[in-house]
């Protein structure tokens, strides 16, 4: 677990950059500290590594103050990705995944070796390992830094924005990856970001900053969006938080009808909606494991306002009108 | 040409010989001490200005009158080699120093950061991260002061010291113009050579700079 105590950053010039900040960020969770420009997150995720010094106040790495540590040991234990990747450019992907393992010691040779394994883990093939970091893609160099961070397979985990700087389909991509990749190993991680939306998909608990390094709100992506604890957090998390909210809760518990109006194929998978034209697609399908969010989205998309669930062959077993969505959360909320 | 080389094989072999080692023990001493020193000035940055400043200084010297001057405050013979070597090692400090002090600031900071993050400590950050990637400028630096070093060397012979240079005073004296165009053209081709062993070099330890 990481704590932090009382802590205060103030710069020279007398700008607060942590205002008192108290929190904890357990251990095996990705806490996202979230918050706008200027706010202080980065700062605090600095003093976790003592890349910045606290003016006062204590952080402490299950219950061990980092002040206390060698520095160098200290980062050496803690994985560091940061906003376009940072990689070494005169590196192969092979030697910057090995930086940290050869730092501690590790001959070159065993280095590169377990590096190899890391980078098909983050999704590369071998054939990269070769290559210089210039001659990579923006999400290629992204996925390399996480492997280097996770090269000496450290409990602790600090991300600077890491997917800030690739494009939105890559973004979306690699959070897909990266929480699979955590679901795994498990790391106690402190992710920054601007990104609310970002936030509350990779964050098991969210910190939300408010300018000048206060910590307006802690709490479950869910609480946060439920019930934001002021106006700031309420603005911050967007106009849009019902709607958000929905992707916490299951489809499982949603009543269906029975299939009826829709054409279905020989093993009775859906085909479409009967159109003059012939069928009109369907806009996909759910099943009882996706969000009530997936399901008002295919409800709001479908050509006739009707979600279609399907069971684990893929064949059509309930369908979902907007109303019945409607009545549900309605029943749901006396 | 060719017959004046061929009846003087000797002399020009033995001017050759020294116009290169003239040349080329500076440039190893003033790189040696051109690291360290450049390095301060990027350390401190207080120093950078003062050390941009005194570089020019020096670098503006007539290396004549450096070829003069320094028997006296050196107390060697005005016929001593060490004055040119000093004298040249004066001039590849005053162009590495600079050189070497903007190739370590010319390294991304975020790179620099991310090293230390992950528990460089600073002497190996030093020696693993920034001077590698400091090496295209330093190296672009040591082309200069190696040719240059090369050319100012011809001017020792005014003072009875210079390598390829003494062909030219020879031929001053004697109004004969062979020396003096062989004494050109081994110099320019010893200039060139030392020139293309640097890039070849460059190309070796530094690949990444062409990936891309």
């Amino acid at each position: 677990m990481i704590t932090f105590e009382d802590v205060v950053k103030v710069y020279p010039g007398g700008s607060t950059a942590v205002d008192h900040l108290s929190l904890e960020l357990p251990t095996g969770r990705l806490t996202a500290l979230v918050g706008p420009s200027g706010c202080g997150k980065t700062t605090s995720l600095r003093m976790i590594n003592r890349m910045v010094t606290p003016t006062s106040g204590r952080i402490l790495i299950d219950g061990e103050d980092v002040a206390e540590r060698d520095e160098a040991a200290l980062r050496r234990g803690i994985g560091y990705v940061i906003q376009h990747a940072g990689l070494f450019p005169h590196r192969t992907v092979l030697d910057n995944v090995a930086t940290v393992p050869v730092l501690l010691g590790k001959t070159r040779r065993e280095a590169r070796a377990a590096a190899l394994e890391l980078l098909e883990r983050v999704g590369l093939s071998a054939d990269f390992a070769k290559r210089y970091p210039a001659q990579l893609s923006g999400g290629q160099q992204q996925r390399v830094g996480v492997a280097r961070a996770l090269a000496a397979d450290p409990p602790i985990m600090l991300m600077d924005e890491p997917f800030s700087a690739v494009d939105p389909v890559v973004r979306e991509q690699l959070h897909r990856e990266f929480l699979r990749l955590q679901e795994d190993l498990g790391k106690t991680i402190a992710l920054v970001t601007h990104d609310i939306d970002e936030a509350i998909k990779l964050g098991d608990r969210v910190a939300v900053f408010r300018t000048s390094g206060r910590l307006a709100q802690v709490g479950t992506p869910r609480e946060l969006l439920a019930a934001p604890a002021d106006d700031f957090v309420a603005e911050f998390v967007g106009r849009d938080r019902g709607l958000r909210g929905l992707s916490f809760d299951s489809a499982a518990g949603l009543p269906v009808r029975p299939v009826d109006g829709l054409l279905l194929d020989d093993a009775g998978r859906p085909v479409g909606w009967p159109g003059d034209d012939g069928p009109r697609d369907t806009g996909g399908t759910f099943t009882k494991d996706d969000s009530l969010r997936v399901v008002a989205d295919l409800a709001i998309r479908s050509p006739v306002g009707i979600a279609v669930r399907v069971g684990p062959d893929g064949a059509a077993d309930g369908l979902v009108s907007h109303h019945d969505l409607a009545d549900y959360l309605a029943g749901r909320r006396s | 040409m060719i017959e004046y080389l061929r009846n003087n094989a000797d002399t020009v072999w033995l001017a050759l010989q020294e116009h290169v080692w003239l040349a080329l023990l500076p440039v190893l001493f003033g790189f040696v001490i051109a690291l360290p020193v450049g390095y301060l000035g990027v350390r401190f940055p207080v120093l950078y200005h003062p050390l941009v400043n005194t570089c020019g200084v020096l670098y503006s010297i007539p290396s004549l009158a450096l070829f003069v001057f320094l028997p006296v405050v050196l107390g060697t013979k005005v016929l001593s080699p060490v004055n040119i070597v000093v004298a040249l090692t004066i001039y590849t400090v005053a162009l590495l120093a600079r050189t070497v002090a903007d190739g370590l600031r010319s390294v991304d900071p975020v790179v620099v950061q991310a090293a230390t993050a992950m528990g460089y400590r600073r002497v190996r950050r030093l020696t693993g991260v920034e001077l590698p990637m400091a090496l295209p400028v330093i190296l672009a630096g040591l082309r200069v002061a190696t040719v240059s070093n090369i050319s100012l060397v011809s001017v020792g012979a005014l003072i009875g010291i210079g390598g390829l240079g003494q062909l030219f005073t020879r031929g001053f004296q004697l109004f004969y113009i062979e020396p003096i165009l062989v004494g050109i053209v081994l110099s320019v081709l010893l200039a060139g050579l030392a020139d293309l062993i640097i890039v070849l070099v460059q190309r070796a330890v530094t690949p990444w700079t062409r990936a891309v």
